[in-house]
Parts: C-alpha cells; sequence; structure tokens
C-alpha cells in the first residue's frame, strides 16, 4: 500500500535509477584511477635496477600512488564523503558529481589493488620469456600479462561492483537524493519508518542478486572462451 | 682462436642479491658456433650466470660484450640486443593465452622483423623441423611438457638469433621425454648455433659441448674439453660433484 500512494514507487523507482547512475559513475572513474595506478606501481615494482632511465620519476608516482592507497583505505567511505561534501566541495551543488567523484576516487584505491594482485598472479616467467625475445616492457604487458590477468581481475571487479552499489547508499549524508534518501525523506514526512526502509532493502537486494546472476554468466562464458 | 670471434664476453662480472654474492669476478668468452656447457651444483649461480648474459639480471659489477658491442652500457637498446640471443627455460614458459602458432609468430611480428604472413610461413618451417606440425593452433596447455619445450626452443629460433641460452631445459621434462629435447638441441648444434647450456644432462655435455664449465660458489672453479673436465678432474669440489651425478 505504502508504495502506490502518492505515486511513491515512482520516487523509488528514481532513487534506484540514480544509486545505479552514481555505481557506474564511480566505476568507470574508480577504474580509470586504478588502471593508472597499478601501471605505476606494477612497474616500479618490476623494475630492474638500471634498466629503465625514468626510475626516479617513478618512485616518485609509486609513493604517490601508495599514500593514496593508504589513506583511501585506511578512512572509512562515510568520512571520506562528507570531507568531499562539506569541506573540499562545500560550496557546490552540483552533489551528484561529488558523490560520483568521492565514490570513484576511494573505489580506484581498491580497484588498483585488484588489477594489481591480478598481474601479480601471473607467473614472472611470462615477462621474462616475452622480454627475452625481444619485446617490450609495455608489449608483453598487453599481449601477454593483461589477457591473463584478466581472469582473475574481471570477478574481483565483478565484486567491487557490488560494493560500490551498497556503498551509494551512503551518500544520503551529504543530501543528494537516491534510494536511501528517498526512503529517508518518506519516512520523515510518514513517520511509518518499517515500509520505506524494508521496501528498499529488498530493492538493494533485487538488484545485487541479479548484478551477481550477470557476473556469474559472465565468468562462465569466461571460463568457456578460455581455451587452456 | 682470434679476438673477433668472440661472440660474448664478460668481464669481471659479479653479481649480488642485497648481501648474497652469487657471482664473484668472473672473466669469460664465448665463440662464434661454440657449444658451452656449464655445470655445478644447485645454487651455485648458474642460473644467474646465464641471466646476466642477456640482462635479465643487471650485473652488480663489470660488463658484457655480445657482438662487439658493450651491452651494459646503459644507453644500449637491451631489447634489440636480445632480439639476437634467444633464451630457452627450465619451465617453457610458452604464452597459455595464444596457439603454438601465435607463441612463435608474436615477437618477430611484434618487433617489426616480419610481416604476420612471413612469421607464420617461418613457424610453418620451424615446426615441421620438430614434428610438431599439427599442433600449430592448439593451446600449450595441450601439450607434453616435451612438446612444450621444443615449442619453447623453436620461439627463440624464430628470431633468428646469434646465440641461444638454455637454463636446464631438460629438468622438468619426464625422463622419457628428455631425448627428443635434447635432439632438437644436438641438431641445433649441429648447424653450427652458438650455444650456452646450463645442464644436469652429462652426456649431452660430453657429446656436445666444446668447452664445460664447472661453475661452484659464484666463479668458474674448472673448465675444459669435455673429456678433460669429466675423464681428469682436478678441482676437488668438482671430483665431488661428479661422483654425485655421473
Ligand atoms: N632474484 C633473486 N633474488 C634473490 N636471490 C636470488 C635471486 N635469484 C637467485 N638468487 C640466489 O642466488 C643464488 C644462485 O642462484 P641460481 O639460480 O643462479 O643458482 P643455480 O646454480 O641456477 O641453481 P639451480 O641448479 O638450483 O638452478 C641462490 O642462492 C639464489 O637463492
Ligand atoms: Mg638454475
Amino acid at each position: 500500500m505504502s508504495f502506490v500512494v502518492n505515486d511513491r514507487w515512482k520516487l523509488y523507482l528514481k532513487g534506484l535509477g540514480k544509486s545505479l547512475l552514481l555505481t557506474v559513475g564511480a566505476l568507470a572513474l574508480g577504474i580509470v584511477i586504478g588502471v593508472v595506478i597499478s601501471i605505476v606501481r606494477t612497474a616500479h615494482d618490476q623494475k630492474r635496477s638500471g634498466e629503465d632511465k625514468i626510475s626516479a620519476g617513478l618512485s616518485v608516482g609509486n609513493a604517490i600512488c601508495q599514500l593514496y592507497t593508504t589513506i583511501i583505505r585506511g578512512t572509512p567511505m562515510m568520512v571520506q564523503l562528507m570531507i568531499m561534501g562539506f569541506v573540499v566541495f562545500a560550496s557546490s551543488r552540483n552533489m551528484q558529481g561529488v558523490a560520483i567523484l568521492a565514490l570513484g576516487i576511494n573505489s580506484g584505491a581498491y580497484v588498483s589493488e585488484i588489477i594489481r594482485s591480478g598481474i601479480m598472479s601471473i607467473d614472472p616467467g611470462q615477462m621474462e620469456a616475452g622480454r627475452s625475445l625481444g619485446m617490450g616492457y609495455g608489449t608483453v604487458m598487453k599481449e601477454v600479462i593483461l589477457p591473463q590477468a584478466i581472469k582473475n581481475i574481471l570477478p574481483a571487479l565483478g565484486n567491487e561492483l557490488i560494493t560500490l552499489f551498497k556503498d551509494t547508499s551512503l551518500v544520503s549524508v551529504i543530501g543528494m537524493t537516491e534510494l536511501t534518501k528517498v526512503a529517508r525523506d518518506i519516512q520523515a514526512r510518514t513517520y511509518l519508518p518499517m515500509m520505506p526502509y524494508l521496501g528498499i532493502a529488498l530493492m538493494y537486494l533485487v538488484v545485487v542478486i541479479i548484478m551477481t546472476w550477470l557476473l556469474g554468466k559472465l565468468e562462465r562464458r569466461m571460463r568457456r572462451s578460455d581455451r587452456r | 682462436m682470434t679476438e673477433d670471434n668472440v661472440l660474448l664476453r664478460v668481464e669481471h662480472l659479479s653479481k649480488s642479491f642485497g648481501s648474497n654474492l652469487v657471482l664473484d669476478d668472473i672473466s669469460e668468452q664465448i665463440r662464434t658456433g661454440e657449444k658451452v656447457c656449464i655445470i655445478g651444483p644447485s645454487g651455485s649461480g648458474k642460473s644467474t650466470f646465464l641471466r646476466c648474459m642477456n640482462l635479465l639480471e643487471r650485473p652488480t659489477k663489470g660488463d658484457v660484450f655480445f657482438d662487439g658491442q658493450k651491452i651494459t652500457d646503459l644507453s644500449v637498446d637491451v631489447n634489440k640486443v636480445r632480439e639476437q640471443m634467444g633464451m630457452v627455460f627450465q619451465h617453457f614458459n610458452l604464452f597459455p593465452n595464444k596457439t603454438v602458432r601465435q607463441n612463435i609468430t608474436l615477437a618477430p611480428v611484434r618487433t617489426g622483423h616480419m610481416t604476420q604472413q612471413e612469421a607464420d610461413a617461418e613457424a610453418d618451417k620451424l615446426l615441421a623441423r620438430v614434428n610438431l606440425s599439427e599442433k600449430a593452433e592448439d593451446y600449450p596447455s595441450s601439450l607434453s611438457g616435451g612438446q612444450k619445450q621444443r615449442i619453447a626452443i623453436v620461439r627463440a629460433m624464430a628470431m633468428h638469433p646469434k646465440m641461444m641460452l638454455f637454463d636446464e631445459p631438460t629438468s622438468a621434462l619426464d625422463p622419457e621425454m628428455v631425448g627428443e629435447v635434447l635432439n632438437v638441441m644436438k641438431e641445433l648444434a649441429s648447424e653450427g648455433m652458438t650455444m650456452a647450456v646450463v645442464t644436469h644432462e652429462m652426456g649431452f655435455a660430453r657429446e656436445v659441448a666444446d668447452r664445460v664449465l664447472f661453475v661452484d660458489e659464484g666463479k668458474i672453479m674448472e673448465q675444459g674439453t669435455p673429456d678433460e673436465l669429466f675423464g681428469h678432474p682436478k678441482n676437488r669440489r668438482l671430483q665431488d660433484f661428479l661422483s654425485k651425478v655421473l
């Protein structure tokens, strides 16, 4: 009942749409940041002393990336959101942009670790074999390492997608209207907490189940195409 | 043995990992067409020695010269050098995401030595040589160890290197597959390829090597023709070593 009155279901649906939009935007940003950081960090870890001439710059870059992941992974998402929303971008009215930025910056730290460990899980002999044939680091990375690493990276990225989707509920603290905020607003108006909160819990759950199912399908398809 | 015959030369080569001195001031040279086998106990630095030759490991001290060029110079393009020095690993290190044919053609194409067409033709030729033509479109996971290692050798040969480095190419193989790999190596040797082979196959060393180096504690403790080294070992540790492996 309580979902039908005043077309409230439309509000919920719109909220859910926003949550999904935030998820996709943040993941896209997180992947961009994550790829850049993991490239810097693995290049740094795998470099052979003296071989590359940009090693000083690489060390600085590596230190910055390490600092970033340490800070992001060492502080609560909620606190990061509040700092972004109320301190850094206090005067911004584009809360959606701020939310995507905060979630994406957070996600980038985790995505970079996912990619890094995916790359590190590949036998170092693969890189050595490629290099011993005269191919450059980037070529071997692209042709040999990444195509193998992606099989470990994609499933973990799927989990990150789900985590991120659930984390979007936090952005209601900076006043952006997504699914959780819709429920809070309705509860504030009607003083009835049960239906709105149980309702959105169910909606989150359904979406997560659908995502899990789709990811499982993707994974199975990847394994099938994997003829090794 | 004139100077310009020398294809690879190391001078006062030392390599440490942290405080662990693995190679201790080695000077040695390998002539064009020469087959050198490197033997020695486990952990003595054989692999590290070999890997310093194509700079998979950077020497801590000393220099490596290849084909007249001081390749330890930081200005040298290591990739260009490695194109001319094939390497075969104990664990094959084939690329599992590529077919056998792609394993062979990847480097020649990506380094700009051949077009895909030329590389494919080359791969066909090489696969026929090692009797694996029918495996061209298979993935490495479907091959036996001996087949994998023969592909790995052929993959290195596709770059037409001036020299080949082998690091215990048969150590990871079941005994019945050792022969097929050694046969390919013998054939390569008889065609005049310059080879440096770390091996525990004393029979192979005896038959193929022009010279055998006994490495222990990061030094070349003794060297000579297989007859000298196996027949009349002078060094105590070499005598001990031989009594265990022969
Ligand atoms: N990347 C590395 N980092 C640190 N130590 C290393 C590294 N590679 C080799 N070592 C050390 O150097 C020493 C010599 O190793 P190396 O692999 O050259 O020996 P080896 O003669 O090839 O032995 P084996 O017959 O077991 O292959 C060993 O003590 C080893 O632990
Ligand atoms: Mg070794």
